[in-house]
Parts: C-alpha cells; structure tokens; sequence
C-alpha cells in the first residue's frame, strides 16, 4: 500500500515512485473530451499498481486518441505508428521482449474502421496486452465523420443519420478470443479504475472499449455516443471492487451479493450485484446479453468476459529472456552446424 | 556463386580440347517440357544432379506456371564447360512429355536438335531435320510401378534413364543424384524410382541408336561445390545473422525463403537444453501486418524481417516510410516476380529496384542489396542486419524469382568472420554515466542517434518513437527548422551508409571503350555476352556489377573510364538506369545507354549481345 503521510514527504506508491512519472506531457485534446478522462484512470491506476513505467510500451495507431500515450506515462517507451495498426507493431514489440507491459490506446476509427483486419487477427492470438478502444463513433481530427461503431440513427452535426449497423468491438472481443472483455464509460471513474486495475493483471488479452464522448463533433441531440445520452442509458452490469493480490484486504459482504473472480496473478474481482446476477466468466450468457441490449438500446457496462487460454507469446516457446538482447553466443549457430549443411548440400 | 567460378572459367584466352567430330561435349542445353504437377521436378533435379556431379558445370531454370497441376512447365537445363551458367535460349536436346505443348516445342527447335518423346505423340512426323528418339513411357512404366496411382509421377523418371543413356552420363551417379534427392527417409520411394530409371536405360540401350550429337563427359570443375536455390541460401544467411523474428506472409517467390528458414530454425536455434526458441516465426494475416510485427520487433531491439515479393512491398509502402523516419532498424526481402499488379506471379523480373530504394511517400530513401548468388544470398543477409541496426534504417535485400527458386552451383559458405554489429544502443549503464539522452541528435556526425530499448531498466531510457513531425528529443514538433534539420539529418546518414554498402565487382578490360553496367542476377548473362562481344564482333567491355545502392564512388569512376556504358537490366523502364540518372552528373549521365529485358524469363546472354551491337552499329 502507498505510504501516505500528511505533511511529509509526497506520497510514493509501492515501488517508491511519485504520481508525477506517470503522467506524460499536457494534453492537446479538446475541453471535456472523454480521452482525457480515460488519460487520467491510466496515471491513477498504473501508480497505484506500482507498475515500473519503464517496463510498460505504450503504442497507439492515428487519430485523438492514438495522441494520448504522449499523455501519460513519461517514462514509457511509446510509439505512436500508423493509422489503424498499433496491434502489428504491438505483437512485434513483445515478440522483442516478452516482457514488456504492452499498453495500446486507440480508437473506433483505428481499431474497427481502417484496422478492422489486425484488430481480429489480434483477438485470435489473445495477444497478451491491454488494449482500450477510446470510442466516439466518429473521426475527430477529420472533423467529424462517422466511425464503424456509429449506432443506426445516430445523427452527425450536419444532419447526416448513420444507417449501417455499429461494429460492436466487445462482442468481437468475445467471439474471436479475447481473454478479459469490458466496456466502460469515460464519466465513470471508479468502474473505469476498477476495470483497468483488473486488465492490467489479467494475463492474456484485455479488450476495454470506453465510450468517450468528443465533445466537439458528437456530443449534441441525436448522438447516441454523447454524454447525456450515456447517462440516460447506460447499464452497469455490477459495482467493481478490485482486489490486488499483493493486498489481501478481507471484506465483509452480504451473503449471495458479490461474485468474486480471481485473476491469474492472484488478484481478485469482487463484482457486487445490481439488477442482474452476471458471471463474466459464462461467455455464452454474455454474448447473449449483449445481443439483447442491443436491441434495448441499453450500454452495458462492468466487465462482459473473463476467461483464460494460452496467449500466443507462451505459444511460441521461445527462451525466457527477450529475443532482443541474446548474446550472439544464443543467436549465431556453430561452424560445425554450417559444414554439416554445406555437406548435406554437396 | 563466387567470382572466381562466375566469371566463365575460361574466356577465349583459355585453351580448350577439341571436341571429338561430330560431337558437341558438354555445352548444350537440355528442356524438358511436362505438365505441371506430374511430378516431373524431381526426375529434373536429379538429370541436373547427375550432370553436376559429372562435373560439368551446369544450371537448371524451372519455367512453371501459376497453376496447381495441369498446365505446361518446362525446366531447362544448361550444361556448358565454359561454366556459363546464365539462360541460353536455343534448346538443343528436348524431351516432349506434354501432348498439349509438343507441337509448338518441337516446331521452334533449330535444326540438329535432339527430340525424346512419348511414343503416341507421333513427333517424328513434324520434321526432318532433327533427330528423333520415340519412348513407349506407358508400357515401360507399369512392370516397374505395379501400383497405377503412383505410375503418373513414377513415369518421368524414366526419361532419366534415357537420356542418361543417350548423352551418356554415368549411371551410378545418377543413382546417386536420386538417392540424395529422396534422402534416407524415402529409401523405398527412391527404390521405385530408381526401377524406373533403369528401365529407361535398359529400353534405351536395347532400342535406340544415338545419331545426336550431344555428349557429356567427366569433367572436374565442379569439386566442393554443391547445389543450393537462392531462398534458401537467404534463409541461412538471415540465421547467421542472428535474425531473431521473421514475420512473413505468403506469397510467390518468397515463400519458400520463409519456409526453409522455419525449417532449419528448427533445426539450429533451439536451446538445446530446454527446446526453446531463440526466434519468433510469425505468419501474419497481411504484409501490412508481417511489416507492422516486423518493425514493431526491430523498435524493441529484435533483429526483425519480414520475405515477401513485389505485392507486399506496396502494401508495405505507408509503414517502411514510418520505419524510416522514425528510425528502426528492419530487413525486408523481396524477392522479385514480373508485375504490375498479379502480372506473371511465377516469372522473374529486377522491376521493385526503383520502388524499394524510394518507397513511401515524402522524402524517403533506403538501402538495397543486390545478390547474385547463392554465396551472396547468404553473406548479405548478414550485411543487411548489420546495416539496418547500425543506421537504424530499413534496408531491402532485393532478389528474384529466378535466383531464389532456381538450383545454382555454388561455393561452401564461409562462416562469418564479423561479429554482429548492434548499432549505437544505450543500456541501463550508460544512461547511469550519461544521465540521460536525445533520441535523434547526431553525436557523432554520422547522421546517426543513440537509441534505447523497450524495457531497459532505466527511468531515464524511455522516448516517444513517432510518425509525426518530431525533434532531437523526439518530441512533437512542427517547428520547420525541427524538420528540415531533422530531414537533412535523415539524408547525412544515408551518406554515411554510402562508405558501408558492398562494393562492386569490376572486370575491368584493358583499352574497353564501352562498360557493361548491371545488378544481381543478369550478371550471368552479361559475364557470358562480354565474352561473346569480344569474341564474335571484336568489341571489349569492361563489366561492373553492382552490389548495392547507394552507389559508391566505384561507378562513376567506372563510367569515366568508358566512353558508353550500357545499363543493362531486367526490367521495362530501365530503374537502375534511373537510379544511376538520380545519383551522377550530366557528364557521365551522358555516357550511360540502356539494355532491358523483361519477357518474365530470365535474361540471356545473346539478347544483350545483340542489343550492344546494334546500339554499336556493328
């Protein structure tokens, strides 16, 4: 737990850091979009988790949300790469290093639009990193045309109304092998910490798609992506508690309210109930629920899906230290191996 | 191949015996013309083989269509004392196995040629001029191969055993050839084969009576050398680079250099206590993506590439311009098919040169390797990483079709001599001693930064890698003297890649007026029209291969020591004519005239004969 003392010293977190290394340069974004909320969840939690900032890769694709790594984490090595496929660079960067904490930010635009094809290539590989949709529905640094996850009858500032379905990127999550699924809303802090504290110590792939108002080109009447329409309709599934496994905090709860899920590093998900009694871990049900709300027209949110599988780095058997600092003693076979080649060749 | 053996082993200076009268002794080309998908690349593998070990220097170029089974291949073999092992277009000695083709084959042969062909076909009758051997392949083939389904494939390799009898080429090496082709886990295959083989000899020896001309005899040239395809000889070079993730995409030519690469990744770097992986081989859904792992890998210190062909070069366009300008080090093989667009996937071209040392958009200029051989595929592969890590910078490795998926003799690999260069990298310790860095200043006046690593254990390692315009710090800057200072810097450390390219071989000739320019695998063909420029017309060339571009200062000496130097190339619109018109002076620019080829075969050495001497007038 962070050391806390009134008037002393600042307060570190658990590896002896202060909030300030976590944060990154100002923000460039518009008053009141919904990214920087999102920004500022990951500097809370990250500091609070005690992540070493310098373990973490930050990659992002184009557009407002792809900006935000230079945001947050300063001590991070970040790279901000083309328009749509921060997955490719991602899985290159932990083939590098397995290590690595991989953190990718993007949006609807790069995810579901322009990187449709990486996005699902990366779900079936449940590429171990967390992953956050920062959701509009429409480009902002364009100035405003729709997006894939636009709704049907969603209205643009011009009056245009999108007739094509959304491309709903937490039941592709899902479906494609995602390993940990959530949606949230940028207006809600506390579910937002929970469920990035849980992503970060989930061990597979986690999928976060955080409806993030742009204040600017998708926040009036007619949006279904604006701040009052997601306050009128948005569905927490449960309330998030999360329990970090260096932290073995006992909680009392009424019997039969809470689910509590462990994560695969020992941390715990305690999910008090609301209207439903869901368990993330059932991905049929939950694949059911989100058909059904969208019929609904509700937002669920909370976390959709926990599960496990192997991540395609442990599939690949490779060494445990990174392939990127190998002495060449590991990488260069032997004279002897050659001749036998040569010979084999003659 | 290495120069020594490349250059023709002996130019006219050279004494050579006397053939026998009315015998040509191994200069002759053999093609065997087959239905793709019957199997038939094997029994040709093993004639070229069986020629190889006869000593006689040889070649073998598949010409195959982009089809699965059933329609025309033809391989075309090429023996030639005189080593030269480039395309000779004239087929002396052909074998008609395809109903569909063998009209037209036989009807383009020059007079004197020889004809094996299957029986039914009734060839004999299309002319008078050429000596004919018909084979009943049907009746032979089915008391060696009691099992119909297998009769198909098993059929070929009686020819084998024909023409082994009739060029008279020793048997037991054949044997040998097909044995080694099956290898020992095949014995029984190799067996059957074998059966066959015998067969053809036997029918042969019993039926037929040799009125051609074409001969093979023992000859010694070949000792030490063995037979390699250029994909594969990439592939070893890239894991005697210590190339440590491969992402890859399917297509031809280029996969093949992915799949042996996996193969002997296997084989050799796997930790041998724990089985682990010292790699990463990722097939990915695209070549935007197989670039996109790549460069990811590279940023994080692997040393990443990526095989592909001309198609994925351009969907790799938008992410080698971010590679460049943000400055990670990757290696792209391409290996080069004929386009535009699908073209003639399984023909050879030279046509990504000007693309690839160009490619994205903005100003953007790489590295291009130019192999030649085998021996080169390999050596560099190894160049290539270095150079990519050193100048944290793209570099493309450009082969093709015919030098990659071809059969070439070749030289033993020599184990590398050089350590693998990592390039400026800063770890943990030197950030300690430096208290910090910036990412993009050039320190030493080579153009060329420090950088740090993903995950080095540091608070002071980390820099925000970008697209967009940025500073020395490797901030975000849309200043203009940010970005021109940024750019010019981009532009210095190419120079500084200038002095680390390979240098060019030259063959220079005393007194040549006129210089041959020319790049990877046209040097077969133009090594043997040089020869053939002299020989024939009197006219001497002195030849310069070049191995990379940039261009070092060798080639413009070259063209000043030439009053016309033909360009000569595989390709429409003369690229690496562009290229040279890019880098030289008007002077020598003046100086430069222009031979290009580009039916989707390979270059041939009497097409660009016939070229300088017409552009000569003579």
């Amino acid at each position: 737990m962070s050391a806390t003392a009134a008037g002393g010293p600042k307060k570190t977190n658990r590896i002896g850091l202060e909030l300030a290394p976590y944060k990154g340069s100002r923000t460039t974004l518009c008053a009141g979009c919904g990214h920087n909320a999102i920004t500022e969840r990951i500097i809370e939690i990250c500091w609070e988790l005690g992540i070493q900032p310098w373990q973490v890769a930050k990659i992002s694709g184009i557009g407002c949300s792809s900006k935000t790594p230079a945001y947050f984490l300063s001590l991070s090595h970040g790279f901000n790469g083309v328009h749509g496929r921060a997955p490719t660079l991602a899985t290159g960067a932990l083939l590098a290093n397995r290590h690595l904490i991989g953190l990718v930010v993007t949006g609807d635009g790069d995810t579901v639009s322009i990187g449709l094809g990486h996005f699902m290539h990366m779900l079936r590989r449940n590429i171990p990193l967390v992953y956050i949709i920062e959701n509009n529905g429409v480009y902002g640094l364009t100035k405003g045309q729709f997006s894939a996850t636009a709704d049907i009858g969603s209205k643009l500032k011009t009056g245009t109304i999108n007739d094509l379905p959304p491309v709903d990127c937490c039941l592709a999550g899902i479906q494609m092998g995602a390993t940990f699924v959530a949606r949230s809303f940028s207006g809600d802090k506390r579910q937002m910490q929970g469920i990035l504290k849980a992503a970060f110590s989930h061990k597979g792939l986690a999928i976060i798609d955080v409806i993030s108002p742009c204040t600017t080109f998708n926040d009036h009447e007619g949006s279904t992506k604006s701040y009052s329409y997601m306050k009128d309709h948005e569905e927490p599934l449960h309330e998030i508690d999360f329990v970090p496994a260096y932290e073995d905090i006992a909680v009392e709860y009424e019997e039969g309210c809470v689910r509590e899920v462990e994560l695969h590093d020992g941390s715990r998900l305690r999910l008090k109930k609301l209207a439903r009694d869901y368990d993330p871990r059932d991905k049929m049900e939950a694949i059911r629920l989100l058909n059904e709300s969208k019929e609904s027209g509700e937002v669920l949110t909370g976390v959709l899906y926990v599960g496990f599988a192997p991540t395609f780095i442990e599939r690949l058997h490779m060494v445990d230290e990174p392939l990127a600092t190998l002495p060449e003693s590991r990488v260069r076979p032997s004279r002897e191996a050659l001749d036998q080649i040569m010979e084999e060749l003659r | 191949m290495s120069t020594s053996t490349a250059t023709p082993l002996s130019g006219p200076e050279a004494v050579v015996p006397p053939a026998q009268p009315g015998r040509i002794v191994n200069e002759f080309s053999i093609q065997v013309a087959t239905v793709n998908g019957s199997g038939s690349q094997t029994a040709n593998n093993v004639l070229m083989r069986s020629i190889f070990q006869m000593g006689v220097p040889v070649s073998g170029k598949n010409m195959f269509p982009s089809n699965i089974a059933g329609l025309p291949t033809w391989f075309t073999i090429r023996a030639n004392k005189y080593g030269y092992i480039g395309r000779k277009k004239e087929v002396d000695f052909l074998v008609a196995m395809n109903p569909e083709t063998a009209n037209e084959d036989v009807m383009t042969l020059a007079p004197g040629a020889a004809v094996v062909y299957d029986e039914p076909l009734k060839l004999s009758a299309l002319r008078g001029d050429l000596h004919f051997y018909p084979v009943p392949f049907d009746k032979l083939v089915g008391p060696v191969c009691p099992e119909a389904k297998l009769r198909k494939l098993v059929r070929n390799m009686i020819y084998d055993g024909v023409v082994a009898h009739l060029l008279g080429i020793d048997l037991e090496e054949m044997r040998k050839a097909l044995f080694k082709q099956f290898g020992p886990k095949k014995a029984k295959a190799a067996q059957l084969n074998w059966g066959a083989v015998v067969a053809g000899k036997e029918f042969a020896a019993k039926n037929l009576t040799k009125t051609d001309p074409y001969v093979i005899e023992r000859m010694s040239e070949n000792a030490g050398k063995l037979i390699i395809d250029g994909n594969t000889a990439t592939a070893l070079g890239c894991i005697y680079a210590g190339a440590t993730v491969l992402t890859w995409y399917p297509i031809t030519p280029s996969s093949s250099l992915a799949e042996a690469m996996i193969h002997y990744l296997e084989r050799l770097r796997r930790d041998p206590e724990t089985g682990q992986a010292t790699y990463a081989v990722v097939q990915a859904e695209d070549e935007l993506a197989s670039i996109g792992m790549a460069i990811g890998a590279g940023w994080a210190g692997a040393r990443a590439m990526t095989c592909t062909s001309g198609p994925g070069i351009s969907l790799m366009a938008e992410f080698i311009g971010l590679a460049y300008y943000v400055e990670v080090p990757v290696v792209i093989f391409d290996i080069q098919r004929v386009g535009p667009s699908t073209g003639l996937p399984t023909r050879t071209q030279q046509c990504d040169i000007l693309k690839n040392a160009l490619l994205s958009h903005g100003d953007t200029k790489h590295p291009v390797l130019l192999p030649s051989s085998p021996e080169e595929c390999f050596s560099m592969a190894q160049t290539a990483f270095d150079l990519a890590e050193q100048f944290q910078t793209p570099v493309f490795v450009n082969s093709d079709l015919d030098l990659g998926m071809n059969n070439w003799m070749s030289d033993p690999f020599e184990y590398p001599t050089e350590p693998i260069r990592r390039g400026k990298v800063l770890g943990a310790d030197d950030l300690e001693r430096l208290g910090g860095f910036a990412r993009y200043r050039d320190v030493d006046g080579d153009g060329v930064g420090y950088r740090t690593l993903p995950g080095t254990n540091h608070p002071a390692a980390a820099y925000f890698a970008r697209g967009s315009g940025h500073n020395e710090e490797a901030r975000y800057s849309e200043r203009e003297d940010d970005y021109v200072r940024n750019v010019d810097r981009l532009l210095r450390k190419f120079e500084s890649i200038r002095a680390h390219v390979p240098a060019p071989e030259i063959l220079d000739r005393p007194g040549a007026k006129i210089g041959l320019v020319y790049a990877g695998s046209s040097r077969y063909a133009c090594e043997e029209s040089r020869d053939q420029l002299a020989a024939e017309y009197g006219i001497e060339a002195g030849c310069l291969r070049v191995k990379a571009f940039p261009f070092t200062a060798h080639v413009g000496d070259f063209i000043d020591r030439h009053e016309r130097v033909y360009v000569v190339e595989q390709n429409r619109d003369a690229q690496l004519l562009c290229l040279l018109r890019m880098e030289m002076p008007a002077a020598r620019i003046a100086k430069l005239r222009s031979v290009r080829h580009y039916t989707g075969l390979p270059i041939d050495a009497r097409s660009v004969t016939r070229e300088i001497a017409r552009q000569e007038g003579v």
